[in-house]
């Protein structure tokens, strides 16, 4: 099948370090190994895994801010991973970055109208400064912020709306593709829930295509329509979201999506299932990287690296030898049926910041006290 | 000192907070504003909030871990381990600290000394409050050590922080917390700093012990899925108020507070995703800008007139308080669509 591709990773390593001489030790780190993907256009595709995992440096070699030390990035089918000058200029206004620390990615010198406009200044420069002042107020409510909030400084913002602004300034420029890394993770669970849905609006409106690169499983889960898992430097799993999360095959993303703990499921139930920690991608293990906490492991997982394989439906793949012989079983908990009273309070809930006009049926008197 | 003295009424209570008002030097309004916390033996209560919500500064103030002058407590009294502190007046003692009440914080790589190693350090805890020759300390040092699942004690004894990972400097801390035996433990978001895996092991460690010591433990965080997972009781915070609290069966399949209900409404979901998450409108006011009354009433999309005057934490239901003057809000309420 063959799909709309934006952006395309082949083979993409990237590792850092030369290796130390006889003076002095500094081993070679294996940040991304040998990674393929395809973002298809309009979709949001999701990175997850766990730290040191490599999936931000494989976002940072897709944006072109490193360049990989082998492999290629196709963007639109064009090879970027060598592009420079003008070329790359043009290529920065057609994907932008979000990045995760609201605090440290806003420079505290400039007021919000500059920083979202310094963009424009870049990649519109025919734009007058009366013009741009227009678009930048435009940008602000976009990201539902007010136009007003240009004259003000980054301190003045909470976290929330501080990721809002480097939204905008993401927008700017007109992208195509916004690579988000971990955009949602600083931020507390309800201010969260408004950059989420912010950015889903984003890009159904504006027809982005977004990579998002995160550890929280259940924002993955939110917005993404097609996943990729990594440990080590290594795809591990890939396929649609539903797919991975209802029948996850490799047994890193089962051991993942099991150490959860999630509001459904009795307590006790969940049991840690991969014990010890993610070895150092420096040395990392031979043959399989995870076949040193895997439980299924076998002799064979510690001399062949597996490849990525078809596993039954769509496209979903798989880098395991024994994906196969592994019972494939949900691991995530359902969440218990709510009684009717509660279910009809969450829909209260749910109209009421829907903008429905609310009544109150108690009257002062009778009020609990 | 007895475990448990006459003037609890409950002899399985181990610590009770009682209407602990707290405000920082400075400012015009209360950080803490009447905040209640009672902790049974083998009991986990969890205190959940956002970011502001004073979950850590209870935990702290509790302590007698603020900068000496930064803040003053109008009102709250503290009964645990056989005393009665007005901490109006005292705080805890030092003797008692670090030994009969043990805290772990969030950042496993900040609360360790990176420059003495993690038989020093833990033994240090032991050292302070039972005596003892340095050789006794260490060997409690390496029996905590292997306690808490560290492979080759002996060895990590002579290790510096810098040589351990996220999840076992995470251990170290718990050691050094547990090497005393205390009776409460005061773990503050001792996972957020960890992947989910580590986070897993974690967390069964800390269940574990507790089945094992008995010890009662009060668990700040944030995240709703932790809470879950270990909680026996919970408190939700918002502005420095308990906005409801009651048994984790209770609050996660019958939430009364607007704000439970805004929080578990937003929370993205593993199993079936929602299209459009909830959300709670706005953001958490500065302290300064705290209206009266229901703190919680600004962001609230049920409030009224009537939330200037603060809504007393009440039963609803058995083992479940909640401080809303519209709850059970399917009776009281309704919304048009």
């Amino acid at each position: 099948m063959k799909h709309d591709l934006i952006i395309e990773a082949i083979d993409v390593v990237k590792h850092f370090g030369d290796g130390g001489n006889w003076l002095s030790k500094s081993p070679v780190v294996q940040a991304v190994d040998g990674v393929s993907l395809q973002v298809r256009r309009g979709e949001t595709f999701a990175i997850v895994g766990e730290s040191g995992c490599g999936k931000s440096t494989l976002a940072r070699v897709l944006m072109r801010l490193l360049s990989p030390t082998s492999g290629s990035v196709l963007f639109d089918g064009k090879e970027v991973s060598t592009t420079t000058g003008a070329a790359l200029q043009s290529l920065r206004r057609e994907m932008q970055f979000i990045f995760q620390d609201p605090f440290s990615s806003l420079n505290p010198r400039m007021t919000v109208g500059k920083l979202v406009g310094e963009p424009l200044e870049v990649h519109a420069p025919e734009l007058s400064a009366q013009q741009r002042r227009e678009k930048v107020a435009d940008l602000l409510r976009k990201v539902g912020l007010r136009a007003e909030y240009a004259g003000r400084y980054p301190h003045e913002f909470s976290g929330g709306q501080r990721q809002r602004i480097g939204i905008a300034r993401a927008l700017a420029s007109g992208p195509r593709l916004i690579i988000g890394d971990e955009p949602v993770s600083a931020l507390d669970v309800s201010v969260q829930a408004q950059v989420i849905n912010l950015l889903g609006d984003l890009s159904r409106d504006m027809g982005l295509t977004l990579v998002v690169i995160a550890h929280d499983l259940g924002v993955i889960r939110h917005m993404s329509d097609r996943v990729a898992v990594m440990y080590l430097g290594r795809i591990v799993e890939s396929g649609t979201t539903e797919e991975v999360y209802t029948s996850p095959r490799h047994p890193y993303t089962k051991a993942l999506l099991a150490s959860i703990p999630t509001m459904g499921g009795k307590q006790g139930d969940r049991k840690a299932t991969v014990l010890g920690e993610m070895p150092s991608p420096s040395a990392p293990p031979s043959g399989c990287r995870f076949h040193t906490r895997c439980p299924y492991a076998q002799a064979k997982c510690k001399t062949d690296a597996p490849a990525l394989q078809g596993a039954g439906t769509d496209d979903h793949q798989v880098a395991c030898h024994f994906w196969e012989t592994i019972p494939n079983e949900a691991v995530i908990a359902e969440t218990p049926q709510k009684t009717e009273a509660v279910e009809a309070r969450f829909a209260l809930y749910r109209n009421a910041t829907d903008g429905g006009p609310v009544t109150h049926l108690l009257n002062q008197s009778t009020k609990r006290n | 000192m007895q475990l448990g003295d006459e003037n609890s009424a409950d002899s399985g209570t181990l610590l009770a907070l009682s209407d602990l008002v707290l405000r920082f030097k400075g400012h015009k309004n209360d950080v803490l504003d009447g905040v209640s916390l009672t902790v049974k033996r083998g009991e986990v209560v969890c205190v959940v909030g956002e970011s502001g919500c004073g979950k850590s500064v209870t935990a702290m103030a509790l302590m007698d871990l603020l900068p000496a002058g930064s803040a003053t407590i109008s009102s709250g009294n503290l009964d645990a381990c056989g005393l009665n502190l007005d901490l109006t007046s005292t705080c805890l003692p030092s003797e008692m600290r670090g030994n009969r009440i043990a805290m772990i914080f969030q950042e496993p790589m900040s609360s360790l000394n990176p420059s003495f190693t993690i038989g020093d350090q833990i033994g240090e805890a032991v050292l302070r409050h039972k005596g003892g020759t340095r050789t006794q300390a260490l060997d409690r040092a390496q029996e905590m050590l292997q306690r808490v699942g560290i492979a080759n004690p002996e060895q990590r004894l002579s290790e510096y922080p810098h040589q351990l990972s996220g999840g076992m400097r995470q251990r170290v801390m718990i050691a050094m917390a547990l090497a005393n035996d205390p009776e409460i433990l005061i773990a503050d978001e001792p996972t957020t700093a960890l992947d989910v895996t580590i986070q897993a092991q974690i967390l069964d460690l800390i269940r574990d012990l507790r089945d094992e010591t008995g010890m009662g433990t009060i668990m700040i965080t944030h995240d709703l899925g932790v809470v879950a997972e270990i909680a026996d009781t919970v408190a939700v915070m918002y502005g420095g108020q308990v906005v409801e609290q009651g048994a984790v069966g209770e609050i996660f399949n019958n939430p009364q507070h607007p704000y439970t209900i805004g929080l578990m409404s937003a929370m993205p979901r593993l199993d079936n995703p929602v299209g459009r998450l909830a959300i709670v409108p706005g953001t958490v006011p500065t302290i300064a800008n705290m209206p009266q009354g229901c703190r919680f009433r600004t962001r609230c999309v049920f409030a009224t007139q009537a939330c200037a005057e603060r809504p007393k934490l009440s039963q609803i239901a058995p083992e479940h308080d909640v401080a809303c003057h519209y709850a059970p809000l399917e009776v009281n309420v309704s919304v048009a669509i």
